[in-house]
């Protein structure tokens, strides 16, 4: 008992570590866009008086840290500085206020977040229903024609960026058959075609690992006493191999979702699907609103990292052996 | 080695081929643009039709794989010395070092999603003003002159992330090759830290490293045509794959050699590293060979 609780404060402490990290990094990147924030929104032809204004209005007129680094050496800047601002605001739920809307950037960011992670589940779905059959026919056909060509579909997948796969879905489905909106997000269906996309590269990874693990249960001795009591292959491969099989595809569909919700930005700009992606993209770099694109990597960041840690932690309380090790 | 390693490695060798020789084999200047020839179909003229400026497809990507093979030789190069060196002293040293880096160091970078970062990275910073703050204005000059416009910029993109794999796996192999018995042999015969480290352990430690190597091309080129795609990469004149797949969107529907040719490019060279990848580790790995 003793032992599990000093592991998962272990555990915890380090999540605790990595986000204090990543929010970190996250607030001293501001420092590092050319110029000043004030010039970049206001143009070269602001006045010293807007500038000062735009400053003292985002806090931009306080030192970037506690303490800096100049000519004379390390000095202190008090307590009162950007990153302690940063922090203060994260504590009460404020991610500042963007520099071109002055909307609330987490307003902005929870308009937005639905739609992304509505699409990172229809393409985990996507990918479910692709890859578990794929799978399955590679691993019981081992070295096979299907399992060649499933092994060849899968290399292709993950070679495939979505940027080729899906204009040229849109092309198939929405310019030449008409079946589909070629973007936007407005009607249930438009999802489909981005679900197909994200979750292709996602697919492709899950059947080469839904081949290996039903090759390595086919090997154990509970297939052979399955096979001698005289079960039919197929209730062999669903009820018992798939079943101990499935353990290990689990726990990367929990790490994938936060790659899917990371990855979805290039399949949200292909299909106009208004997300986050769509939002960091626009409204952040493209019109050099960095407060907002501060809010959209910091959310982005932390979801990846609650999703792999509850993932890691939900693993460990499934399979003894790594709770053990 | 599988087949399939050996049709990677002759797709890589033609895009090589392709980058080193690209003034030779181009048949049309990339930056040209023919504005009354727009679009037009492959033909014997142009072997892969034009663009929206009239510009040869052909040419221009072929001249893509050179940006391509220049940034993720340069991304693979720089992250696995990075990564080999922070690896080993990790491995080597034990202790509370290797507690910091794999414990820490190597957790938060993993804990960053890769190309969220490149992204953010890539659209933040100034490189120059990077540099200047860690060698001074003069050696930042002199520095970014030796790479082509925004090279270094996407070197530090895809950097930031890309060491942290390598040095992982020479973690691991630097903790098993440091307990044999020629390691015990050079220590006993009183060899220094630094030359047990550098001549002893790194050579034996490296082998499955080239097997990341190599998937870790293909993980960049697509990388460098992500965020080329995304207007975050080499900037236009220089024809990135990913950025004439960027222009070629508008018109794909009409026009679908404007896309079709560049994305074959990168699904071809993406596959090549990959082939080359899953048969180096299948070739060093018996248990997968049996497979």
């Amino acid at each position: 008992m003793k032992y599990k609780l000093l592991n998962f404060v272990r555990q915890l402490a380090l999540i605790l570590l990595v986000i204090w990290t990543v929010v970190s990094l996250v607030t001293l990147l501001i420092e590092l866009v050319p110029g000043t924030p004030a010039t970049t929104i206001l143009g070269e032809t602001a006045t010293a008086e807007q500038i000062a204004n735009f400053n003292a209005k985002h806090g931009l007129d306080k030192p970037a840290f506690f303490i800096s680094y100049g000519e004379n050496g390390f000095t202190w800047n008090g307590l009162d500085n950007r990153y302690a601002d940063y922090w203060g605001g994260l504590f009460q739920g404020d991610l500042g206020r963007s520099f071109r809307t002055d909307r609330p950037v987490l307003d902005m960011i929870l308009e937005r977040y639905p739609a992304t992670i509505q699409l990172a589940v229809a393409s985990m779905i996507v990918a479910i229903g692709i890859a578990l059959p794929l799978g399955v026919l590679a691993g019981t056909n081992k070295n096979g024609l299907i399992d060649n060509a499933a092994s060849f579909i899968a290399l292709l997948g993950i070679s495939l960026p979505t940027f080729v796969i899906g204009p040229f879905l849109v092309y198939i489905f929405a310019v030449k058959l008409g079946w589909f909106r070629p973007g936007g997000s407005l009607y249930p269906e438009d999802i489909i075609l981005p679900a197909v996309t994200l979750g292709a590269a996602l697919s492709a990874i899950l059947t080469r690992m839904i081949r290996s693990s039903v090759i390595e249960e086919l090997g154990e001795d509970y297939v052979r006493t399955a096979r001698a009591k005289g079960l039919s292959e197929r209730k062999v491969v669903y009820k018992h191999v798939l079943k101990n099989g499935l353990i290990p595809v689990v726990t990367i569909l929990g790490l994938q979702l936060g790659v899917l919700l990371a990855g979805s930005i290039i399949t949200e700009k292909i299909f106009s699907w208004q997300g986050l992606g769509l939002l960091l993209l626009e409204d952040g770099i493209a019109k050099r609103d960095y407060r907002l694109v501060q809010g959209c990597v910091l959310v982005i960041s932390l979801t990846y990292i609650i999703a792999n840690s509850l993932t890691d932690f939900v693993y460990r309380r499934l399979d003894p052996r790594i709770r053990l090790s | 080695m599988n087949r399939l390693f050996y049709i990677g490695a002759s797709i890589a060798a033609v895009v090589i081929l392709m980058a080193t020789f690209a003034p030779l084999i181009a048949t049309h200047d990339v930056t040209v643009q023919d504005l009354a020839n727009r679009f037009a179909s492959p033909s014997a003229d142009h072997w892969f039709g034009t663009d929206s400026l009239g510009r040869d497809v052909f040419s221009r990507v072929v001249y893509g794989a050179r940006v391509s093979l220049q940034v993720s030789i340069s991304v693979v190069a720089f992250s696995a010395v990075v990564g080999i060196l922070i690896g080993s002293v990790a491995g080597f040293y034990g202790g509370w070092v290797d507690r910091f880096l794999s414990g820490y160091v190597f957790n938060v970078f993993l804990a960053f999603p890769g190309l969220l970062l490149a992204i953010a990275l890539a659209a933040f910073i100034d490189e120059r003003k990077v540099l200047a703050y860690v060698i001074g204005e003069g050696g930042a000059d002199a520095i970014l002159g030796l790479f082509s416009p925004g090279l270094f910029k996407m070197l530090l993109a895809l950097c930031a992330i890309g060491w942290v794999g390598y040095a992982r796996v020479m973690r691991g192999q630097v903790l098993k090759v440091r307990e044999y018995d020629f390691v015990q042999a050079a220590k006993a015969l009183g060899a220094s830290n630094m030359r047990i480290l550098f001549t002893h352990i790194m050579p034996n430690s490296i082998q499955p490293l080239i097997v990341q190597a190599s998937l870790g091309m293909a993980g960049t080129v697509l990388s460098e045509a992500s965020l080329s795609f995304l207007g975050l990469g080499i900037p236009p004149p220089a024809p990135s794959w990913g950025t004439m797949i960027e222009e070629a969107r508008n018109y794909f529907a009409n026009y679908p050699h404007t896309l079709f040719f560049p994305g074959a490019a990168i699904a071809l060279t993406v596959l090549a590293f990959n082939f080359i990848g899953d048969g180096l580790r299948e070739y060093l790995d018996p248990k997968q060979r049996t497979r």
